[in-house]
């Protein structure tokens, strides 16, 4: 059985383009319709990364831009799960990156000039792969809400940006984890671009004692699905057209 | 026993957000934090074929250039072949045809060097004028764009691609052929993306 093509994107269940009370949506969403397109080899393939484009102290947020002995402030966790297609199948030596604010809700951007002080122990940037079972794992600190100019008085739920890759561009999504109880969700007008209610639910992390380390770090489990795709089960117009 | 389909279903997408290069692109951000940051070089160093470059700007609705956005391209070398280990044949040592790519955040003016890809022969044998996959992502865009850049002076090959003809008005096509120019010797492809409005590029849904 060959691998086929990826399963159409449920667009019904992603976020449409247009989502006006995401103010910024409304200038930067198109208004013609997507040409909708068998993939092709362009689509199915896609960069592969490997162990010599990253280093093992990317995926620890707690050391990856402290200064010797020291370590940010803020909630310790772990972020970990797995990535699967909607086969359920593992996605193995993935690359994985995430990027935060720190614990105040501040990001270390020069274009970020909201009054909550950088953490000088804090990046928030990390980046690994995951392994033969699709598993990932990031150390870091718990990412503060903060405000944004949307409506006068928006700020957005505490999240952690994900990017995947997959092994194919098609597979390619970025996407936010949120916090499992945290009552800024259900307010938010960019979690809100999501018009299924179970779809949002899948953006929310899990408190995860089992994974735990006592006395040390909090986890939370956030699993990543990529678009699946068929088997080539019969040769179908093996002609070419 | 009722049968159920167990299929899971796909993550939903979120905006990359304002702040999506200090995840992706730190060091444009303004700070160095990763040894090497990844999508600097397509091509590599021992690519054949005609080296290039590639700029543009993405356009809002109202006509202004996105000056947050990030661009990934993915493209065949110069032989129409992916560094992938689905598609059959060899690429040069050091070529990914992978890369990121971020504007100036004063004039929203990206641009990358690589080289010229060759016509791809699609799984199912039929040809494919050559392009660059784009991937187009930043505040305000729910869900990833995808786009594809194709080649003025391929007339010829563009006429026949399979993808292009696709697009049942035929004005739209144009917008996904990026314009050829000389500078100092270098070719230059000239590529704006319009996310709205007239002209509007056309986006797939792949």
């Amino acid at each position: 059985m060959q691998p086929g093509p990826y399963y159409q994107r449920d667009r019904q269940w992603q976020p449409p383009a247009l989502t006006p009370d995401y103010k910024t949506s409304v200038s930067r969403s198109p208004q013609y319709s997507m040409i909708s397109l068998e993939t092709t080899v362009s689509e199915i393939t896609g960069p592969v990364f490997g162990h010599n484009d990253i280093d093992p102290i990317d995926k620890d947020l707690l050391s990856n831009y402290a200064k010797p002995g020291e370590s940010p402030i803020g909630e310790r966790i772990i972020l970990h799960g797995r990535v699967l297609d909607e086969n359920a199948k593992p996605v193995p030596n993935t690359l994985v990156e995430i990027w935060q604010a720190n614990s105040g809700g501040r990001y270390r951007h020069k274009k970020d000039t909201y009054l909550a002080p950088i953490d000088p122990n804090f990046g928030g940037c990390g980046r690994t792969l995951t392994d033969e079972n699709g598993y990932y794992a990031f150390r870091t600190v718990k990412p503060g809400a903060y405000p944004w100019r949307n409506w006068v008085n928006n700020w957005r739920p505490a999240h952690v940006h994900i990017s995947i890759f997959g092994s194919a561009f098609a597979q390619r999504l970025i996407t936010q984890c949120y916090f499992e109880g945290d009552p800024l969700i259900a307010k938010c007008p960019i979690v809100n671009s999501i018009p299924d209610p179970d779809a949002v639910d899948q953006l929310v992390a899990r408190l995860d004692l089992n994974a735990t380390i006592p006395l040390d770090t909090i986890a939370y489990k956030f699993d990543i699905v990529l678009r699946g795709r068929r088997s080539t089960l019969f040769e179908n117009r093996p002609e070419g057209n | 026993m009722r049968q159920t389909l167990d299929y899971l279903k796909e993550t939903p997408s979120q905006t990359a957000g304002p702040y999506v290069h200090i995840g992706l692109a730190p060091g444009a951000a303004g700070f160095d934090i990763y040894a090497q940051e990844l999508g600097h070089d397509i091509a590599g160093p021992n690519a054949k074929g005609e080296r290039i470059r590639v700029e543009g700007r993405v356009i809002d609705g109202m006509g202004s250039p996105i000056k947050d956005v990030l661009l990934e391209a993915w493209q065949a070398n110069t032989d129409g072949i992916y560094a992938h280990p689905e598609h059959l044949g060899e690429v040069e040592d050091g070529f990914r045809g992978w890369g990121r790519v971020i504007p100036d955040f004063d004039t929203g003016n990206w641009t990358f060097e690589t080289v010229k890809p060759g016509a791809v022969t699609d799984l199912n044998g039929r040809q494919m004028a050559p392009h660059i996959s784009l991937w187009i992502v930043a505040r305000g865009i729910n869900v990833g764009l995808q786009t594809r850049l194709y080649f003025s002076d391929e007339t010829s090959a563009n006429a026949a691609d399979p993808v292009l003809n696709l697009i049942e008005w035929e004005r739209r096509r144009a917008t996904l052929i990026a314009e050829r120019t000389d500078s100092d010797g270098t070719p230059v492809y000239r590529f704006d993306i319009k996310l709205q409005g007239e002209d509007e590029t056309v986006f797939f849904d792949i």
